[in-house]
């Protein structure tokens, strides 16, 4: 099943993509080249208009690049889009009002084709992976922002992709929960071993999720520097008091700002 | 370009598609009449051309498609002889002929104006009541909204009629059908949107120890404009339906309403149709001229 | 006098009354809810009554709520009759004919952007128009009974649920269709699982408005032309008798049939739409 690890899952070579607006071509991605190898968890860092979002969604194959090549499991990306690659998860829940907090994790598994004993099966157990088991059969909007999110994951998690997409997926969420649910998500990968691209403005979450840091700086979007931490696997919350932390959060820091000061 | 076309595109294929049924509605009549003129049709006899499909009778008298867009008195007219009627009635007929469109619709035109005057004003004054007295905001406000789920129309014959016998008549019971109509719309918009303040707009007011009316000349009655141009455009179309329908029952054969009463008993459906359209045209012109006031007035509130 | 006094006095204390319950501490609970407008209707009914009474209006003016009862009950199976003719001929079958062609109608709309961009003006048009008036022509073309009732009805209900379902249909975020996308969606399954669960509150209003404009519809359209029964034709022939205390109960039917198929349509959308942020509990 797992690819060997000196393929990479996501090769992408002197990407460039330009949006046509109404005034002027806007330059969103410049010649953005990066291997992502099965089991990284990658983050995208970089201001607003970096385009590390833009970046995300050519991934998933929601945008398409003007120029360079960009592949998914050796695949171009729509193709691996209609393989269903991956999972996405999108910076609000975007639960549907209508369905239950399980009938919104059977989505995709219906649209797939999945059996009914398969649908529930999968249901049950991704509902456990992030900690909502008794939740199922409650309406999104009965629950707390965090937890929809955490639904929204498992909604992703569902049909077993070995990509998860997540495009600055807490967000909108307090600082507190947000502490909780990186530690979840953690977990949830070291024992999924999936491959995590990952969206965020937060210079602690990246450095404390990631085994790659990519920072990405703005007019045109491109990547600035590429930072591969020397964390361990296994992290606790209290790894962010440690020096190695701090230094790394420091390159991060010192990244972002000659990406801004030559923009 | 690009928003006009299909529109375009929509309407011509509207028009084609009444030029091509006119034939097959038509036909029956057209045959019956060639064949009183001394003109061979088939079939020759009246009753099996009653049982016969008419896409039977066009395919086997192809001959008389022209004289079915030319007949005095067509089940369905073509869209040019409804324009003839029209430019006939409208532009050739001096205003004050009892056979000009304009004397017709003026007559319905003043009935709606004057009903949605009084409407609108007895709807907004409403509204400001039901806002600020929470008495009559419980006893009135349910029955304002069941009132909407009922045909109001009905009542419209019994109104005239009851005005009548005491001695009300012309404009004034129709202005009262209409006004009835535009009453309701606009009471429910306006209390929607003197109440649209959220309660930080209203704190902040607090925070000045504004007065009541200073609260709603300064903030609720700029809020609510948005949702009071939205039920006037609601309102004024009601109104003129009102209006109409208030003419049905009047027998005077006055207004719009009355053109299309006395065509359904002449079977002069030209009549009819150039009244509709008409009646459509004025609609049309009072909801543009409310947007026109509505993006007016919303823009210089900076709204918009 | 002594009627109109009490009348005065009646409407006195309701106002009082509602006053002090609106007002009130349980103010909120739904029995006061309910109560105060009850309260309202019941007094304007009394009022209506006395006032009738006492100043002798006379029958072809107003008739007193009490005689509008009698005749509703004593003249219950002619108004059975105009129900079903107008109501459950005419209007119900126009409804569901005209409302389920639109829907088509808005599917098909919308899967064709051209056709989007081209009839939405055009119907939205269409709906401010006084489509009542068509009534004489469709009368003319499909006969005297409830066909040509339906036939208005049709015309009538068919634009605002055209325009009411299309916008429905675009009502969808970016977001919650590049979900769709992810999973590799097609349109059908877009169409099913994501577009038309939310167009649904969308489509129930164009249902609710169509409720009241079918029985419009179908009453207007007696007014040209009818069977001897029906509601529009019973209305307009006591009307011509000066037989108000008829028309008063054929408006009592057509309020109580008004109300109750509006209240059967917001019932099925309070059950589909439960999870929509006006429904939700």
């Amino acid at each position: 099943m797992a690819s060997p690890v000196n393929t990479p899952v996501i090769s992408a070579k002197s990407l460039d993509l330009t949006f046509q607006t109404a005034d002027a071509p806007v330059q969103a991605l410049k010649d953005v080249s990066l291997d992502i190898a099965q089991g990284d968890f990658v983050s995208f860092i970089g201001p607003s208009g970096c385009g590390k979002t833009t970046f995300l969604r050519c991934i998933a194959g929601l945008e398409t690049p003007t120029g360079g090549t960009l592949t998914v499991n050796g695949m171009p990306p729509d193709e691996a889009r209609r393989a269903r690659a991956y999972g996405y998860v999108f910076q609000a829940a975007g639960l549907y009002p209508w369905r239950t907090i399980a009938g919104n994790i059977k989505l995709p598994l219906e649209i797939m084709g999945y059996s009914k004993a398969e649908q529930n099966d999968r249901v049950a157990r991704v509902l456990e992976l992030v900690e909502l088991s008794d939740f199922g059969a409650k309406y999104p909007w009965q629950l707390s922002g965090g937890m929809q999110q955490r639904a929204s994951i498992a909604r992703a998690l569902a049909f077993d992709a070995d990509i998860l997409l997540m495009d600055e997926p807490f967000g909108a969420l307090d600082e507190i929960v947000r502490d909780h649910l990186n530690e979840q998500l953690l977990a949830l990968w070291a024992r999924t071993n999936k491959t995590i691209g990952f969206v965020t403005h937060s210079i602690p979450e990246a450095v404390y999720l990631s085994t790659k840091i990519v920072v990405m700086s703005p007019r045109p979007g491109r990547i600035s520097d590429v930072i591969e931490s020397p964390l361990p696997k296994e992290r606790p919350l209290d790894i962010r008091d440690s020096p190695e932390f701090i230094e790394i959060a420091h390159r991060v820091r010192e990244g972002l700002r000659a990406g801004h000061s030559d923009a | 370009m690009s928003k006009v076309l299909p529109v375009l595109a929509v309407v011509a294929s509207i028009f084609t598609l009444w030029y091509a049924a006119v034939p097959f509605m038509n036909v029956k009549e057209t045959l019956t009449g060639l064949e009183r003129a001394g003109t061979t049709v088939v079939p020759d006899n009246p009753i099996a051309r009653r049982d016969a499909s008419a896409v039977a009778l066009v395919l086997r008298n192809s001959f008389a498609i022209p004289a079915t867009y030319a007949q005095e008195r067509p089940r369905l007219p073509a869209p040019h002889q409804v324009a003839q009627d029209l430019w006939e009635t409208v532009v050739l007929k001096k205003v004050t002929s009892k056979r000009s469109l304009v004397y017709h619709g003026w007559i319905t035109l003043s009935a709606t104006l004057l009903g949605f005057t009084i409407g609108t004003g007895a709807g907004i004054l409403l509204a400001v009541g039901i806002v600020h007295s929470r008495a009559m905001d419980m006893s009135v406000m349910p029955w304002a909204i069941a009132s909407q789920t009922i045909p109001i129309l009905a009542i419209a014959p019994m109104i005239i009629v009851v005005l009548n016998s005491v001695g009300i008549q012309g404009v004034v019971p129709k202005a009262i059908i209409s006004a009835y109509l535009s009453f309701f719309p606009v009471v429910v918009g306006m209390v929607k949107g003197l109440r649209a303040p959220d309660a930080m707009q209203l704190d902040l007011l607090k925070t000045y120890n504004a007065s009541g009316s200073q609260g709603f000349w300064k903030l609720r009655l700029p809020a609510s404009m948005p949702y009071l141009f939205a039920s006037l455009k609601i309102g004024v179309a009601a109104a003129l339906v009102g209006a109409i329908v208030a003419e049905l029952p009047a027998g005077g054969a006055r207004g719009l309403g009355g053109r299309m009463l006395t065509g359904s008993y002449y079977g002069q459906m030209v009549q009819i149709w150039s009244a509709l359209v008409f009646a459509a045209v004025l609609a049309a012109s009072l909801v543009l001229l409310i947007g026109w006031l509505q993006n007016r007035t919303l823009k210089r509130m900076g709204l918009l | 006098m002594i009627l109109v006094l009490s009348a005065l006095i009646i409407w006195i204390a309701m106002w009082g009354l509602n006053t002090r319950l609106a007002n009130g501490p349980h103010a909120e609970t739904r029995f006061i809810r309910l109560l105060v407008p009850a309260i309202f209707g019941l007094t304007i009914l009394v009022a209506w009554e006395l006032l009738v009474r006492g100043l002798a209006v006379p029958l072809v003016i107003l008739p007193a709520p009490s005689h509008v009862m009698a005749t509703f009950f004593s003249e219950l199976p002619t108004l059975w009759l105009d129900f079903k003719q107008t109501f459950l001929k005419g209007a119900l079958s126009g409804y569901v004919i005209g409302c389920g062609a639109a829907f088509l109608a808005a599917i098909l709309v919308d899967r064709y952007d051209f056709l989007r961009r081209g009839l939405l003006p055009v119907g939205n048009f269409v709906a401010a128009l006084p489509i009542v008036g068509t009534a004489p022509i469709l009368v003319m073309w499909f006969g005297f009974d409830w066909q040509s009732k339906a036939a208005v009805v049709v015309v009538m209900v068919f634009f605002p649920m055209l325009v009411n379902t299309v916008a429905g249909l675009q009502e969808t975020t970016v977001m919650q269709r590049d979900l769709m996308r992810t999973y590799g969606a097609g349109y059908w399954a877009t169409l099913t699982k994501l577009r038309l669960p939310a167009a649904m509150p969308f489509i129930f209003n164009g249902l609710k408005i169509s409720t009241t404009l079918a029985l419009i519809g179908a009453i207007v359209a007696e007014f040209f032309g009818s069977p001897t029964m029906g509601m529009g034709f019973r209305i307009s022939t006591s009307v011509g008798q000066l037989a108000l205390d008829m028309v008063w109960a054929e408006i009592v039917v057509a309020a109580l049939a008004g109300s109750a198929f509006y209240g059967v349509v917001a019932l099925a959308e309070a059950s589909t739409t439960f999870w929509h942020p006006s429904h939700r509990k």
